[in-house]
């Protein structure tokens, strides 16, 4: 394997991980103020739905975007009135949102466009176009030819949708708003122990809500990353699991921002790897079935969390919903 | 009359006048969708063109799920459709038992086999189409490799995949063919993401031209090659068009032809085994104003004589079906 092949990879993981972190960090808002989402997979379809079938329509990927967040925002508030107004168990209102987004997409998109529940092909400023950083290649013939360092800056750090970039930076925001910030300290409270924060004379509802919509917000960027920067248009069921993903990413990183990120480049590397099996075929020696490669993430989120990080504990808060008086 | 026997009453009713009148051909699309730019869009593309010319209407339908096909087949037969054309290798087995019910119907599935009295079966020499494909790959490519990206793992994609490196080797026996599957559920038909990852990854490899025999997961196979200033081969419909001048031909697969014929044959179609190969137009590359500048005078000469030998036997490829192997590739 030569160095080239290897940045390659990288920046594959670098795609990867994408999806998965934003959704990761949306969980993390979440969970952390005591609302288990499972519906970050139903979000980000509908997020993913919307921002293609806008950008398609309008022509910018911006107004897109917005419709994106716009959509995973309505699913966030109706998660949120199940689980936190009405008190109800909180798994079944996050997997009815996922089987509603997985049904209302397909049907939304068949008789908007009428392409077998997809959206038509994107192009030019309907997509996020990749940011070429000054003085980057763009070509992998050329850059094949280029020394190490170009490889690296063209390949690796130049040349991502800027959702990319804005992902990377939420991971140390997250990390400071969740704890250097009133609020934060507040949202991480009433995950841990909600009748305290009452007590001291603040809204659990309110501070719930404000968790459960940052996570429509992150849920929205992921989708929209997904249709309008990764692919260029919406295909039915085009999240293929990646919110469950980012949920056992969630838990093997213990819901703190900074562990996320490395949870997440860890599955992205892992599934960027399954691309290749000729690179692990030159390292290992021997030839690996491609359905192997395929399970690895599984396998080893199974192995890792049946023991090598040790005890992954809950926010003790969550999934129980807040009654303030019996 | 209970509720519930209304409501069932009143649903079988639905169910019949939705269904095409009597005698009405109908169509039954795959998993990829009505329109994968592909398979069954091309099956689509012989069903409009048969409206078209007699101006009689067909009964269609696009599944979502595996449960359906079954149910699907009935209903279009209980409705008095005949014949009933299915696209797709994952019709055979519902097929069989429907089949068996429904005497007096004709069926037609397209890339299967299926024996019973009142079913034709069109199969396609698809090893032959992707020779011709992969000779042209090897004559455009600069640097001896070349890709393939199958769609779900299955024989009948080993099939294009072992037709189409037997085309690169025999015009350059040096030649490196590098193969990906896409995934081995049918979600891989679908999986446009997966597809130009593939892509990227056998670029780097150093391939410069790319066939990709996968359904809607081809789109993102071709919209990388040509992000990335590499050729491409599109499948079963003519896929130049999608990327004008980036993509090198498309390997047809006549399923509009065959569409075409069971529906202008009525019920009358008749039934067997109908092999569509090279030497009856049921297989070829295309060539048009979207690719004639990326096609030289002596690529199209050197094809266009392989396709004359194998019409008339002269030149046999092997079929990777016939022994589950392939001489000119590993999987």
């Amino acid at each position: 394997m030569d160095f080239f092949t290897f940045v390659q990879i990288l920046d594959a993981t670098l795609r990867f991980a994408t999806p998965l972190l934003l959704a990761c960090l949306a969980g993390l808002f979440s969970e952390r103020a005591g609302i288990f989402d499972i519906g970050l997979e139903g979000k980000m379809l509908v997020a993913a739905f919307l921002a293609a079938a806008v950008a398609a329509t309008s022509g910018s990927v911006w107004v897109g975007l917005m419709a994106g967040i716009a959509g995973s925002l309505v699913l966030a508030v109706v998660h949120g009135l199940a689980a936190i107004t009405f008190r109800g168990n909180q798994l079944i209102s996050g997997v009815a949102v996922n089987f509603f987004a997985s049904g209302i997409t397909v049907v939304v998109a068949q008789s908007w466009f009428a392409q077998g529940g997809g959206t038509p092909q994107l192009s030019g400023d309907a997509r996020f176009a990749a940011i070429i950083w000054p003085g980057a290649l763009t070509k992998i013939r050329e850059l094949r030819a280029a020394d190490p360092l170009t490889q690296t800056y063209s390949e690796l750090i130049s040349g991502h949708a800027i959702i990319v970039y804005i992902a990377l930076a939420l991971v140390p925001l997250s990390w400071w708003v969740l704890y250097r910030t009133r609020f934060g300290l507040r949202l991480r409270a009433v995950g841990e122990n909600p009748a305290a924060v009452d007590t001291a004379g603040i809204s659990v509802v309110r501070l719930r809500f404000a968790a459960v919509l940052i996570a429509g917000v992150l849920c929205g960027l992921a989708g929209a990353y997904l249709s309008t920067a990764l692919q260029a248009g919406f295909s039915k069921e085009m999240t293929a699991g990646r919110g469950y993903i980012a949920l056992a990413a969630l838990i093997f990183a213990k819901w703190r921002p900074w562990h996320a990120l490395w949870a997440c480049l860890l599955f992205g590397f892992l599934q960027a790897l399954a691309l290749r099996p000729d690179v692990l075929e030159g390292v290992i020696g021997l030839k690996v079935q491609g359905q192997l490669l395929d399970a690895l993430p599984y396998i080893l989120t199974v192995i890792i969390l049946a023991g090598f990080v040790g005890k992954a504990i809950p926010p003790r808060a969550g999934g129980e919903p807040y009654v303030k008086e019996r | 009359m209970t509720l519930t026997h209304k409501f069932l009453s009143a649903t079988a009713a639905l169910a019949l006048t939705a269904g095409a009148a009597l005698a009405d051909p109908a169509l039954i699309f795959d998993l990829g969708g009505k329109f994968d730019k592909s398979f069954n869009e091309s099956a689509f593309g012989g069903a409009q063109k048969w409206a078209a010319e007699t101006g009689g209407k067909f009964g269609e339908f696009e599944i979502t799920s595996d449960a359906q096909r079954e149910q699907a087949i009935r209903q279009f037969a209980e409705g008095g459709s005949n014949p009933i054309v299915m696209a797709g290798f994952s019709w055979a087995t519902p097929l069989e038992t429907v089949a068996k019910d429904h005497p007096n119907t004709k069926f037609v599935i397209i890339d299967m086999v299926v024996d019973a009295p009142n079913v034709r079966s069109v199969v396609f020499n698809e090893h032959e189409g992707s020779y011709l494909v992969g000779m042209m790959a090897a004559m455009a490519s600069e640097s001896g490799t070349v890709g393939f990206i199958g769609g779900m793992d299955i024989p009948l994609i080993r099939k294009f995949a072992c037709g189409y490196a037997q085309g690169v080797t025999a015009v350059k026996a040096d030649a490196k063919v590098i193969a990906n599957m896409t995934g081995t559920t049918p979600a891989a038909w679908n999986d446009p993401v997966k597809g130009s990852e593939l892509t990227l990854a056998q670029i780097s490899q150093g391939a410069d031209v790319v066939y990709a025999a996968a359904g809607g997961t081809g789109v993102g196979v071709l919209q990388t090659a040509a992000d990335q200033d590499i050729l491409s081969i599109g499948v079963d419909a003519n896929q130049n068009y999608l990327h004008p001048g980036e993509v090198l031909t498309s390997m047809l697969k006549r399923v509009d032809v065959a569409v075409y014929d069971a529906f202008k044959a009525g019920d009358k179609v008749e039934v067997g085994v109908n092999v569509m190969g090279i030497a009856n137009s049921g297989v070829g590359y295309a060539l048009d104003e979207h690719n004639a500048a990326l096609v030289s005078a002596d690529m199209k000469a050197a094809v266009d004589a392989a396709a004359a030998k194998i019409a008339s036997g002269e030149l046999k490829v092997h079929d990777y079906m016939s022994d589950e192997k392939c001489p000119a590739l590993t999987f």
